[in-house]
């Protein structure tokens, strides 16, 4: 059974005027099909309004296809029944990390989402301690959320979702509002937990260098589905990269620029330690 | 200046008395609260004093910080204390200097009334200080239980609540940002008199609120994404359970409203005028 799978799927809204008229229907996502295979580590790119984050919320049916069918393990996410085993399935951790912290204590926050499940209490503080022991955050589970990091945020919103045994976790733009060395922490964490746990990751993302370790990427863009396939396919065609305007990793634009102007170096390169490679084995 | 306000003063230690189920502190506190008003000698007032300060002993909670609690009530006080002392008749007159007359009656009744004030704000200070404002709504929560018969949707209350508390320092730290951002671009915030300065916080609060309401949206959307569904069905991670040492402390307060109770009213006891 595919994870995700969802089939012409489309998302309209109505646009308003000042006084509040409908004045026309927009579509965020444009017939979106695609299918997630279990255990895969999908990345979804896309610059501002590509329609990626609305995409993102079907995925925890948060909201509802317009038209079209978005199935979640297997589930319809329009049926109303499924609708909490649906969000249990699909964990979703969001952009800003003050606003999905509901716990005062950071243990009490990652046991807010089996307290919701109707998980026994005895279990739930099993499920506390693996998750936050995952993420690395157990030294801190007796903390204010408020006295964290933003990283550290983001880490315990991550075990918060994960306390929830979900098969498949959909990040949304989960490092846009951290610095540098806050968005690796959360990387590394949610790639140790994938290695760990072999679930399904789905990243959100406008931050290229994010995806080179992706097994499918997906570029989105006006709410279609614009380019897929392996990085390694994506960062080879940078012009349309560009095009899309998504930031291109230095590395690869270099490697690029270099093939350009008749270096024998091939299209795609995703790593710095790979370009140095290739350049040395060049002479 | 907006750093300093506190709500819900937790004083960290490991004591008896902040181990005690939330459920055990609310309950007593109040039954205290009461009993501070049943009595008529001043031996109940004797029982009180020895009852509050065992408490605060057993608490560790440093004097000093009860005592602070006792602050913004001074003035209020002061005008109790002088409205009882001078304007209660009854008994012999002790003092009479041109219109100010102070009787007997009315010097213990100042007196007993001073007692009760300061007793009641260190009694409630003394739960708030060792309680942690979340176990207090949790407290509310089960205590107000049975009030769900009624509709009254005490989860939910009980959920605003604890939520109110976790987002105060975050918007704390939002009207600090605010405020620093217009003042960069030439707010003046300092000067003018009370109108111009309540004016002044309009281009303060209009984008707190707007950025307030953004992120209750955002909370909404990450607690149904957490299967957030109400308060049904849904089970409790630190669930409030009594050990034997709330029965105990049940016990000790029960006991002591008792004895001050019978002590205070029935005992024949005088000294002096009190």
């Amino acid at each position: 059974m595919k994870m995700i799978k969802t089939d012409k799927l489309v998302f309209e809204y109505a646009k308003r005027d000042e006084e509040g008229n409908v004045i026309g229907k927009s579509r965020a996502i444009d017939e979106v099909s695609l299918d997630i295979e279990p255990g895969q580590f999908i990345a979804i790119l896309g610059h501002n309004g590509s329609g990626k984050s609305t995409l993102a919320k079907h995925m925890n049916a948060l909201l509802v296809p317009s038209d079209g069918t978005m199935w979640v393990d297997g589930m319809d996410t329009k049926e109303d029944e499924h609708l909490w085993d649906v969000r249990q399935s699909a964990g979703m951790v969001f952009q800003n990390p003050d606003n999905q912290i509901i716990g005062t204590v950071v243990e009490e926050d990652v046991g807010f989402g089996p307290e919701n499940l109707g998980v026994p209490t005895e279990e739930i503080w099993q499920r506390v301690e693996d998750s936050l022991k995952a993420v690395g955050m157990i030294e801190y589970r007796h903390h204010s959320p408020n006295k964290l990091s933003g990283g550290q945020k983001q880490r315990v919103a991550i075990a918060g979702v994960m306390a929830m045994r979900p098969k498949c976790i959909v990040l949304d733009e989960p490092t846009a509002m951290l610095d540098p060395n806050g968005r690796k922490e959360v990387l590394r964490s949610v790639m140790e937990l994938r290695k760990r746990e072999h679930i399904t990751v789905i990243l959100i993302t406008h931050y290229m260098e994010e995806v080179v370790d992706a097994d499918h990427v997906f570029v989105m863009d006006h709410g279609h589905v614009v380019m897929q396939g392996t990085p390694r396919e994506i960062f080879s065609q940078v012009d349309t990269l560009k095009h899309y305007r998504l930031d291109v990793p230095q590395v690869t634009i270099l490697a690029d620029e270099l093939r350009k102007r008749g270096l024998d170096i091939p299209a795609g390169v995703l790593k710095k330690e790979e370009l140095v490679e290739i350049l040395c084995r060049l002479n | 200046m907006i750093r300093d306000i506190t709500i819900g003063q937790y004083y960290p230690a490991d004591s008896r008395i902040h181990k005690l189920d939330p459920r055990v502190k609310i309950v007593c506190t109040l039954l205290y609260l009461i009993s501070l008003f049943t009595f008529k000698s001043i031996l109940g007032y004797v029982l009180a004093t020895v009852f509050l300060f065992g408490c605060i002993k057993l608490s560790k909670v440093p004097f000093k910080f009860i005592v602070r609690g006792l602050k913004p009530i001074v003035i209020l006080l002061l005008i109790t204390v002088g409205f009882n002392l001078f304007l209660t008749p009854g008994g012999e007159t002790l003092v009479h200097v041109g219109f100010i007359k102070i009787t007997e009656y009315g010097l213990s009744t100042a007196v007993y009334m001073a007692i009760r004030l300061i007793y009641l704000i260190m009694g409630s200070s003394l739960m708030t200080l060792t309680t942690t404002p979340n176990s207090l709504t949790d407290g509310l929560e089960k205590l107000l239980n049975p009030l769900n018969k009624l509709h009254v949707p005490v989860h939910e209350i009980s959920m605003m609540m604890s939520i109110a508390l976790r987002f105060i320092p975050i918007l704390l730290e939002e009207t600090d940002k605010i405020m620093k951002a217009q003042i960069a671009r030439g707010a003046d915030m300092e000067s003018g008199n009370l109108i111009q300065k309540a004016k002044a916080m309009i281009p303060i609060l209009v984008p707190l609120f707007v950025s307030a309401f953004r992120r209750a949206n955002d909370l909404a959307m990450a607690m149904e994404a957490r299967c957030y569904r109400g308060g049904d069905g849904r089970t409790k991670m630190k669930p409030l359970i009594y050990k034997s040492t709330d029965h105990v402390a049940y016990l000790i307060t029960i006991l002591y409203v008792v004895a001050a109770f019978v002590v205070g009213r029935y005992v024949p006891f005088k000294l002096w005028i009190f």
